[in-house]
């Protein structure tokens, strides 16, 4: 077991110099070293390293395209093309990139969703938590310019039907959506300003990821059992134990990448969008990439332009209000029965929205979207603030050690080192 | 920050009236900075440029053909209607419709064979499909929205009918997209 000093100390002259000007050794060692860390995480609380190293994937894999990418209407199609014959293995760095973005957002989902899970979105983590949804906006949005640049016949026909989204808001609508394509439609304006937007919008996403990082190290970790650690026997610390589990989790999650990346590249793609742009002529089954179906069925649920648009933002907008909707003082699904059959009822219903999602609008598959997406506004307005006032939960242990050992001792941190979470940055 | 003088009154100083002239200052600075910013996300003097009126031939389009055009990079449908896509289109119960219009309000005077529309479904706008959906004027694959042989909304969540662009007949087989006729169409009543 090794131990570390709870607080930064340098040893070389050079460290003591350089530590007394900038404390950014001591800033590292005790939010990455010293840091205390429930001694009970699982592998679901791996996903939030496994993120930070799909945001820098993706960002190194963008840098390197960028270079050989053309952002111009007629260019752009053919220069992607280039990228996967001509540039040496622009072939992997494309398909690292596009793969990369569904290896993001299931890393995100799981992430979200074990946040749902256990409770991590309550207090003293709200902040915490909209810092997340503001990244999964932040993403979204990124992701959604992203898939436009290759300039196919989905990313032509994906931007138009997001972008006249905006139309649907009352009297400003057509201006906004008028500045978004710099044009009477979308075109090479907008292929130009989203590039720009795409290669500026990650910096934002890596700005909020520091503010989110920050703000869970002064709250500290939650825990499958969502009691906050008590005493130092609660915690281990964040070296080796975290680091090193983080890095095998990345690791295999990378294994699992490069699955996609090597054997089935294109799966995740559209076939359309290896045929360049057409603004004469939609696909005939236009769907937006996997990770937006369940909120693209929640659009077309709804038979009005105005309504639908609104029921989309809504079902994000649950998302910031979790913490304020959810009434039960007991985080963990493990300790309150009813909320756990319905939240596995809610991962369903939206599984199942992503299906319903990719099918075309007619039929049972609309009537379905309409039960499902009823059924998530259910889930979060009605059913999270009605259980924490009718459901009786399971008594909860009295410590993180208890549920590990099931006795009182071990040995793990110092008592007292973490006592409390740091409050330093 | 006001002084507060022996007095016990207060008295503005030359430190509020920097403080409150430089905040003006800044905030009317900084919304002067933002209108060009803005400005410059609309459509650029090329791309209005690009947007003159084209002229369309009409003595190609056969009987019951929708012929697809282009004008300021928005599609635009010209259709040659048959007498039953314009009879049908004529004698719909307008209170029925989700945006009610008479198809006499959508074409020009004695020109009821040519039907001109922009050709991008009204609600997130997909190209529809001529000849398909209900009542054979466009389908829209991408969200079902059924458009009649006028162009008009008739299901789906489309909110309004396929809007008609300014043109103008300079012959009896040409058509100028872009340019308002000088006779003004029958008022759309409702």
């Amino acid at each position: 077991m090794s131990q570390h000093a709870t607080t930064y100390v340098p040893k070389s002259r050079f460290a003591k110099w350089f530590e007394s000007r900038l404390p950014l050794a001591g800033l590292v060692h005790s939010s990455f070293i010293a840091f205390p860390v429930p001694r009970n995480l699982t592998y679901f609380w791996t996903f939030g390293a496994i993120l930070i190293f799909m945001l820098a994937a993706q960002i190194v894999t963008g840098v390197w395209l960028a270079m050989h990418y053309v952002p111009q209407s007629n260019l752009a199609f053919e220069s992607v093309e280039a990228i996967m014959r001509e540039v040496n293995y622009g072939w992997l760095l494309r398909y690292l990139h596009a793969n990369g973005a569904s290896m993001f957002f299931i890393a995100v989902y799981i992430h979200i969703f074990r946040g749902l899970y256990y409770g991590s979105y309550k207090a003293p983590r709200e902040i915490l938590w909209l810092l997340g949804v503001i990244i999964f906006l932040l993403m979204m949005a990124t992701a959604f310019m992203g898939y436009v640049l290759p300039w196919g016949q989905m990313s032509f026909w994906g931007a138009t039907v997001i972008t006249n989204l905006f139309s649907a808001i009352p009297l400003v609508g057509d201006t906004i959506v008028s500045l978004l394509w710099g044009g009477y439609s979308v075109g090479n304006p907008t292929l130009n300003r989203f590039f720009a937007l795409h290669y500026l919008l990650p910096f934002m996403i890596a700005g909020v990821v520091v503010l989110h990082i920050w703000a869970l190290h002064v709250v500290g970790q939650n825990n499958p059992t969502g009691v906050p650690i008590k005493s130092g026997k609660d915690a281990i610390p964040f070296t080796p134990y975290a680091t090193i589990k983080d890095m095998f989790a990345t690791i295999v999650f990378v294994m699992f990448f490069a699955w996609w990346v090597f054997f089935v590249p294109n799966y995740l793609g559209h076939a359309d969008n290896y045929v360049p742009a057409n603004p004469a002529v939609t696909p005939a089954h236009i769907v937006p990439e996997w990770y937006f179906l369940p909120f693209y069925a929640i659009l077309r649920a709804i038979p009005d332009k105005l309504g639908g648009v609104i029921a989309m933002v809504g079902a994000i907008v649950m998302l910031a209000l979790v913490p304020w909707l959810d009434t039960s003082r007991v985080r963990s699904a493990n300790y309150r029965p009813l909320y756990r059959q319905f939240f596995w009822a809610f991962c369903a219903v939206c599984v199942l929205l992503g299906w319903l999602g990719s099918k075309p609008p007619e039929g049972g598959y609309v009537i379905a979207a309409r039960v499902c997406t009823a059924w998530y506004f259910i889930h979060f307005l009605l059913i999270l603030p009605l259980l924490g006032l009718f459901e009786t939960p399971k008594p909860l242990p009295a410590s993180i050690l208890e549920t590990v050992t099931g006795r009182r001792g071990g040995s793990a941190m110092p008592v007292g080192a973490a006592a409390a979470p740091s409050t330093k940055g | 920050m006001a002084a507060i003088t022996a007095t016990g009154q207060t008295k503005a100083t030359r430190r509020d009236f920097m403080l409150i002239a430089t905040g003006a200052a800044g905030a009317v600075g900084a919304a002067a900075i933002v209108w060009p910013f803005v400005a410059s996300m609309a459509p650029d003097a090329f791309v209005i440029a690009a947007g003159a009126p084209v002229d369309v031939d009409l003595a190609p389009v056969a009987d019951g053909q929708i012929v697809k055009v282009f004008w300021r990079g928005k599609l635009v449908f010209v259709r040659n209607r048959t007498p039953k896509e314009i009879e049908e289109a004529e004698k719909v119960n307008l209170a029925s419709l989700p945006d009610p219009q008479p198809d006499s309000a959508r074409v020009k005077e004695g020109k009821a064979k040519w039907l001109v529309v922009f050709g991008n479904c009204t609600h997130l706008g997909c190209v529809p499909l001529g000849h398909e959906g209900t009542y054979e004027g466009w389908f829209c694959p991408c969200h079902g929205s059924v458009y009649d042989t006028s162009g008009r909304v008739r299901g789906g969540p489309a909110p309004l009918n396929l809007p008609i662009p300014p043109y103008t007949f300079v012959s009896d087989t040409k058509i100028r997209i872009g340019e308002e006729s000088k006779v003004p169409p029958k008022a759309a009543a409702a």
